[in-house]
């Protein structure tokens, strides 16, 4: 077994985001899911908007600059992520093509293991 | 071998090195007990062993790695044909798979399944060969760290997972049909065995239309295999070509699923291409083929499939259904197509039209671009002996 990181990209301004039923809808949709994969599930979350996010930099002094917003500026942000446990590519793509994703899509990383 | 040996090892650079280490070993062992019955599949039991071996010894690659160890045969030899043929069937959905760009897809495929080297590999794609290294590696990767299985699909995903397959299997059969560099013309090892996998696919999804097509191209063009080649080894092209000596056998099975292929509308890129080949097998001569109906039928290829390459041939129809100066006005209108600046094909098919309409000096000009641009050693002397034709 592997793990993978799903990452979930999604257009911030949707107007999804800020109609209540299309939000109870999606919440929905992310349990649903949820329960679906309790089995291959490993973790995850939902973040805040990338207006809250912080990046750092380390500069060639080797110190710090930290600016406002988030890393790369995209029409699609990063909006959450699950982290799954799947025997191969095929299943991590099956667990992937559930996941509700009204405004965007999600991409599929496998997770690094150090021995 | 190699796809036997992956299926072990879960891990193609590994699997190429234990293959490496059984031709290592056949060195010394056929050197004093003398050559197996069967040195393939000696080969690849010696392959998988090692592979084997490999696995268990390395417990962290163990615990890594999708490994699908199945007991071997105690002989070497014992490896089945159907065995080798699933294998190859798997690697082939692998090399495919979407989660690969399309063209690393058929890259793979010619390296990992058919042994092409990189750079022949480059110029059937008509890109540098270190682009081509790179983008191999590059896929190469990707298999192994997002483990990408494997295996043959599911019977539910195959419709979508097909194409990548039947495209992957066109080009090995065009690059086979005309080697892109090398003394033969034609490379009966990768014509044989795109047909083999075209043969194997119908098996498996006997009602595709596209691959009914893509069969019926290969059976139709490979009919013509035995006139190409004059008994000087030179090239005889389709004009000039001994029709009596076609595998009417071939042209029987071939025509008959193209009419299957194109009972789909609308019909896929493989069914045009076939039916294509089938107009010219079924004509009695070069000047009684029919070049309207090939132009129509290419119009309809060039619209769901928009490559350089059959506009090319397209052109070429049209030169012959009207006449050589309509075909150079429309070889003329890729004049700019940067894929196909490095490709002979364009350079002699205006040298031909030019030649037809009596213009010596640019017909002399394109034959020596095009001899410039090609590495077969058959296609070469062809242009040497038009264009020494064109000096007197």
């Amino acid at each position: 077994m592997a793990e993978y990181l799903i990452l979930i990209y999604g257009d911030e301004s949707a107007p999804e985001l800020r109609d209540v039923e299309a939000t109870n809808i999606m919440m929905k949709g992310h349990q649903e899911f949820g329960e679906r994969n309790a089995a291959a599930l490993r973790g995850g979350n939902a973040l805040q908007p990338t207006s809250t996010a912080t990046s750092v930099r380390q500069d060639a002094a080797g110190g710090f600059v930290v600016t406002d917003g988030a890393f790369a500026e995209t029409k699609e942000a990063l909006g959450g992520y699950y982290l799954v446990e799947a025997a191969d590519l095929d299943e991590a793509l099956a667990l992937a093509k559930q996941v509700p994703m009204p405004s965007g899509g999600v991409e599929v990383r496998p997770i690094r293991t150090f021995d | 071998m190699l796809a036997a040996t992956v299926r072990v090892t879960g891990d193609i650079d590994l699997a190429e090195e234990c293959v490496q280490d059984a031709y290592a070993r056949a060195l010394t062992t056929w050197g004093t007990g003398g050559i197996p019955e069967k040195p393939g599949a000696w080969l690849t039991t010696v392959a998988r062993r090692r592979a084997i071996d490999l696995a268990r010894r390395d417990s962290v690659r163990a615990r890594t790695l999708p490994l699908l160890v199945e007991p071997v045969g105690s002989e070497p030899g014992a490896v089945e044909v159907a065995e080798i043929i699933d294998d190859r069937l798997r690697l082939m959905f692998t090399c495919c798979h979407p989660a690969i760009g399309s063209e690393a897809q058929v890259a793979l495929t010619l390296r990992l399944l058919c042994g092409l080297t990189t750079a022949e590999v480059a110029r059937a794609f008509l890109v540098s060969e270190s682009t081509m290294a790179a983008r191999i590696t590059r896929a190469k990767k990707k298999i192994a760290m997002a483990r990408i299985p494997f295996r043959v699909p599911p019977v539910t995903e195959l419709p979508t997972r097909i194409d990548a397959v039947l495209s992957v299997v066109h080009v090995l059969y065009s690059t086979g049909h005309t080697a892109p560099a090398g003394a033969d013309l034609i490379r009966r090892d990768l014509v044989e065995r795109s047909l083999d996998l075209a043969r194997v696919l119908r098996t498996l999804l006997p009602d595709n239309a596209d691959v009914a097509g893509l069969l019926a191209l290969v059976l139709l063009t490979d009919a013509r295999r035995p006139s190409r080649l004059g008994d000087d080894g030179r090239l005889v092209l389709l004009p000039d070509q001994d029709r009596t000596r076609w595998d009417r056998t071939a042209i029987r099975e071939g025509v008959a699923l193209v009419r299957e292929a194109l009972a789909r509308r609308p019909p896929g890129r493989f069914a045009l291409m076939a039916a294509i080949a089938a107009v010219h097998a079924q004509a009695p001569s070069w000047e009684a083929t029919d070049w309207t109906e090939i132009v129509g039928i290419y119009d309809l290829l060039v619209a769901i499939w928009p490559s350089p390459v059959v506009a090319l041939n397209r052109a070429v129809a049209v030169g012959l259904a009207q006449g050589p100066g309509a075909g150079l006005v429309a070889l003329d209108a890729l004049g700019d197509e940067p894929l196909l600046a490095t490709y002979s094909y364009l350079a002699s098919a205006r040298a031909d039209f030019l030649r037809q309409l009596g213009r010596r000096a640019d017909a002399r000009m394109a034959y020596e671009e095009a001899l410039l641009l090609s590495e077969n050693a058959v296609e070469r002397a062809f242009l040497e002996d038009r264009l020494g034709q064109l000096e007197h």
